[in-house]
């Protein structure tokens, strides 16, 4: 979707704004957050891109005005909500006002050094790639209106084939509930004035990594 | 920090009003630990790992091998995710870890323009500007001006290369060896190596700057 998430190239935010020291989480709740919505993917019940899409939903001036693990819990809410594994009413009375509906598994104590890294993505290919390292692409305008994982900035613009990095979950699909539909991908190299035009600094290039449903010929 | 997480249920209470965002997050952990969805002994788990665990001391550690051991660095360059899980530093590693090396003629730099993608199981978890959106927005198309933010000046002729990892491939920077640093052990060389140097947005640390 084609919305405040994707942010790449745009102007107004201001400088980066380093901290010294920075503690890996600044409140307790921020952790809590994070090990929450850990936990509730490792049920089963969602996958990452699901995640990544709920939060891309949250209104455009919730999202930009909301601190990092913020919007992890707004997406949390709204993703139980959405499943009716919790309602709102029971997050305003602070208990269970029904009983849990049964899940997959439940994370525990002695799993958890195990599943603290990231998880897996490849998949078996289910035809032979259609690019090679060295091809010009065209990337596809398109502008979805769910998750997509291609940015807005490198929409229709031609790059090169830089390497073919194996066959990966697609999450334009699996986001949305249409399942895995594992696509090859690609790391596609693009001249910073392709993107940007004259003003673009002259020794930039910009490399995203680009799902083969994304890319034309060029 | 540390303190207030080993105890779930009454962190924060020494102080004298809870924040809208602990007790919203309080109710909702307590939600689903009485719907049987979340054990709050896992939770802790979880946190000390990321607080504890997982950091930027495990990248230092891959980088120091790598300026050590010419063949490490070739293994490194070829296929990270097996190079660092050879290492044992880890005992696993995402499907497709990408390290790339800064010389003085190209400099990488790494963002997520989407979201807050980052090499976890190396670097542990991204401080905030990573994923804020003045990083995501600039590091695109302004990278000289970001490097400035952080008080790096690269020299005019070096290029300057930025991976958006948009997919479940995640990028490590392999900074350049400080100068004077010859007949350093592996130790003393990870000293030396900032999260910063490993995002790309910093060098390592000159000798002098470490004890």
């Amino acid at each position: 979707m084609d919305g405040v998430h994707d942010m790449g190239g745009m102007h107004g935010f201001g400088k980066v704004e380093p901290e010294q020291d920075e503690p890996v989480f600044h409140e307790a709740w921020e952790a809590r957050t994070f090990a929450l919505c850990w936990a509730m993917r490792y049920t089963g019940v969602w996958c990452i891109d699901q995640g990544r899409f709920a939060r891309e939903q949250l209104p455009p001036a919730v999202y930009l005005a909301s601190s990092y693990y913020k919007k992890w819990e707004l997406g949390l809410e709204k993703q139980l909500a959405e499943l009716g594994l919790a309602g709102a009413d029971e997050l305003a009375a602070g208990h269970a006002l029904r009983a849990g509906n049964p899940l997959k598994r439940k994370l525990s104590v002695a799993e958890v050094p195990n599943v603290i890294t990231r998880g897996s993505f490849a998949r078996p290919a289910q035809k032979p790639a259609k690019f090679k390292p060295g091809d010009r692409v065209r990337t596809k305008n398109i502008h979805p209106r769910t998750h997509t994982r291609l940015p807005r900035y490198a929409r229709d613009k031609v790059g090169v084939v830089e390497a073919l990095r194996g066959c990966h979950v697609f999450p334009d699909t699996v986001a949305v509930g249409k399942g895995e539909d594992p696509q090859w991908l690609y790391t596609v190299l693009f001249d910073g004035r392709e993107l940007w035009g004259e003003s673009a600094e002259p020794s930039l290039k910009v490399s995203i990594e680009a799902f083969e449903p994304y890319l034309e010929p060029a | 920090m540390e303190q207030k997480h080993e105890h779930h249920h009454d962190h924060d209470e020494h102080g004298s009003e809870l924040s809208e965002m602990q007790l919203r997050v309080r109710a909702l952990e307590t939600v689903l630990t009485e719907k049987g969805y979340v054990d709050p002994a896992a939770l802790d788990a979880v946190i000390e790992a990321y607080e504890t665990k997982v950091g930027p001391h495990i990248g230092a550690r891959v980088v120091a091998k790598a300026w050590s051991d010419a063949a490490f660095k070739r293994a490194l360059l070829d296929d990270a995710t097996k190079a660092v899980l050879a290492l044992g530093v880890i005992n696993r590693v995402g499907d497709h870890l990408i390290a790339v090396e800064n010389t003085p003629k190209l400099h990488n730099m790494i963002v997520c323009t989407l979201c807050s993608c980052y090499p976890w199981e190396v670097l542990g978890l991204p401080p905030v500007w990573y994923k804020s959106a003045p990083y995501r927005s600039r590091a695109v198309n302004d990278p000289r001006g970001v490097l400035a933010d952080f008080g790096v000046t690269l020299p005019t002729d070096t290029a300057i290369r930025v991976w958006d990892s948009t997919a479940e491939t995640r990028f490590i920077v392999l900074p350049m060896r400080p100068e004077g640093t010859e007949g350093w052990s592996e130790e003393k060389l990870a000293s030396l190596v900032t999260r910063d140097s490993m995002v790309g947005t910093g060098f390592a640390k000159q000798p002098g700057e470490v004890a």
